[in-house]
């Protein structure tokens, strides 16, 4: 067996590194950052988000403040989705994109006013995004770096909602999917957003970093009743992966344009001109070469990133691969040649020079009960 | 971590053999499934496949990573822990039991001589931790 790579030093550490360390957790490196992969094992961890509660660190995320008169055209003109169409207090999806329409990162979008607004972006890219819009910003309009100013704590699962009332003020169970707030949870100042990535019902705790161990021991103390558990990145690519959203470094990166990425839904062509619009105009018109989709596999065995895929219709690459915990088998997703992406297409994954037989499948893998 | 057996020899790569008259068994080590996680997918090779020491026998994945198997010793897969493939989780829960993987005729004695003590692979895995 090969011994797994040692970590290498100086890696980032969020708030709550020392508390990961005491309730036993498994560091790896993340993107720069020393995260917990994992605390009792994966499966567990994936079964209590799915089942009950599970809290996450995902500290290592970045944000950025866009304030100003021209926050919005700004908004606007960097990503493709339609931030005219946000409502105070509402979040949507979105990207900054290339000029050819591929991905520089997937993010979130939050508006807290017409002239304010908080964007989440991957901790890997942040320096990367921050340079990127900060250099394309117009006099009107201020991109201000506040990922040190943040811990942030996923409270995600059916029971998430029941624990996050007892401690929260006011009582955050009434905001609609992708909404937010700025609240109290046990006295602390925090934004509450009703997102995930998990695909379970849960919310986002944005937190000051003095904060940020406080809550997760209370949290996790309080949501005993409701079997909350702390959860890691393992589980957090398993269960991203059920309810297939894309992870950017695997799924999605500069090669892969947002529509390909089946992303078509944050592209608005008609909200007026944004980097990249004219690449997927002239994409969505020709019709796309390649598309993600979602497989599971036929032959034993699990297609993992970066195996070559063999199709009828040409080459292709698995993005995401690993044992759906939910489903008990092999899942993944893969770039194929558009030809060979109708459901129920047979295709074959080059695992380690064997031939394997998968076939494409609906997704999401997993869709929770409302 | 649990005490490796006294009564096995154990291999750098985190396999260990368990030697009865010509026969030996292969798995891994308690440690070796630690560092995996859960295991959740196992492939082993047919009986009556030929093994030098060093050769890659079979992988064993968790969920998050894929690890090859190596053999440390030569010979014929005489036995295959059919049971361990179709549960690939009872190597997690009795590495140096029930979670066997192969059984091997072994073609030489001398190997088993080369590979290390409990003493001296528990040792070896401390420094392997110190080293990260």
């Amino acid at each position: 067996m090969a011994a797994p790579a040692a970590a290498p030093t100086a890696l980032r550490r969020t708030p709550l590194f020392s508390l990961h360390r005491e309730l036993g957790a498994r560091m790896v490196d993340f993107g720069g950052w020393e995260m917990p992969v994992q605390y009792t094992g994966i499966l567990e961890e994936h079964r209590a988000v799915r089942e009950r509660v599970g809290l996450f660190d995902v500290s290592h995320m970045g944000e950025f403040d866009v304030t100003g008169a021209g926050a919005l055209a700004f908004l606007q003109s960097i990503t493709p989705n339609d931030v005219a169409k946000l409502a105070d207090g509402r979040i949507h999806y979105s990207a900054f994109l290339t000029d050819r329409g591929t991905f520089v990162d997937d993010l979130l979008v939050y508006r807290k006013a017409s002239d304010r607004y908080l964007l989440v972006v991957n901790a890997g890219n942040t320096p990367k995004d921050l340079a990127w819009a900060v250099e394309r910003a117009p006099d009107d309009a201020t991109v201000r770096d506040r990922s040190s100013d943040y811990a942030l704590i996923a409270v995600q699962g059916p029971k998430a909602a029941a624990l996050m009332a007892r401690l929260t003020a006011p009582d955050p169970s009434d905001l609609p999917y992708y909404g937010f707030r700025e609240c109290t949870v046990v006295g602390a100042p925090v934004l509450v957003s009703r997102t995930g990535y998990t695909g379970e019902d849960g919310f986002e705790v944005y937190c000051r970093p003095e904060d940020a161990e406080r809550l997760f021991r209370k949290l996790l103390d309080e949501g005993r009743p409701e079997g909350a558990a702390p959860c890691g990145l393992g589980a957090r690519d398993t269960l991203r992966l059920e309810a297939k959203m894309a992870l950017y470094g695997n799924d999605i990166d500069d090669t892969v344009t947002a529509l390909e990425a089946d992303l078509g839904w944050i592209v608005k062509l008609g909200k007026g001109d944004f980097i990249g619009r004219d690449a997927l105009a002239a994409q969505k018109q020709a019709g796309v070469p390649r598309k993600l989709v979602g497989f599971e596999m036929v032959d034993r065995g699990i297609g993992r990133h970066g195996y070559p895929a063999k199709t009828a219709a040409g080459p292709g690459v698995v993005t995401s691969g690993t044992h759906s915990p939910t489903l008990g088998k092999p899942i993944g997703l893969a770039l194929l040649p558009a030809p060979a992406t109708a459901v129920g297409t047979e295709f074959e994954v080059d695992i380690r020079g064997r031939g394997a037989a998968a076939r494409v499948v609906e997704t999401p893998f997993y869709k929770r009960s409302k | 971590m649990s005490a490796n057996p006294e009564d096995l020899r154990y291999a750098d790569s985190h396999e260990w053999v368990r030697v009865d008259g010509d026969v030996g068994t292969i798995g891994i080590t308690d440690h070796a499934q630690k560092q995996l996680g859960e295991i959740v997918y196992l492939e082993l090779p047919e009986v009556g496949h030929m093994y030098d020491a060093g050769d890659e026998f079979g992988t064993v994945e968790s969920v998050k990573a894929v690890s090859e198997l190596y053999t440390p010793v030569s010979g014929e897969v005489v036995a295959v822990n059919k049971g361990a493939v179709t549960e690939p989780g009872i190597i997690n829960d009795d590495p140096f039991g029930d979670g066997w993987l192969i059984k091997l005729k072994l073609s030489t004695d001398v190997e088993i001589g080369k590979l290390m003590s409990a003493d001296a692979y528990g040792e070896y895995v401390r420094e392997e931790e110190q080293g990260k």
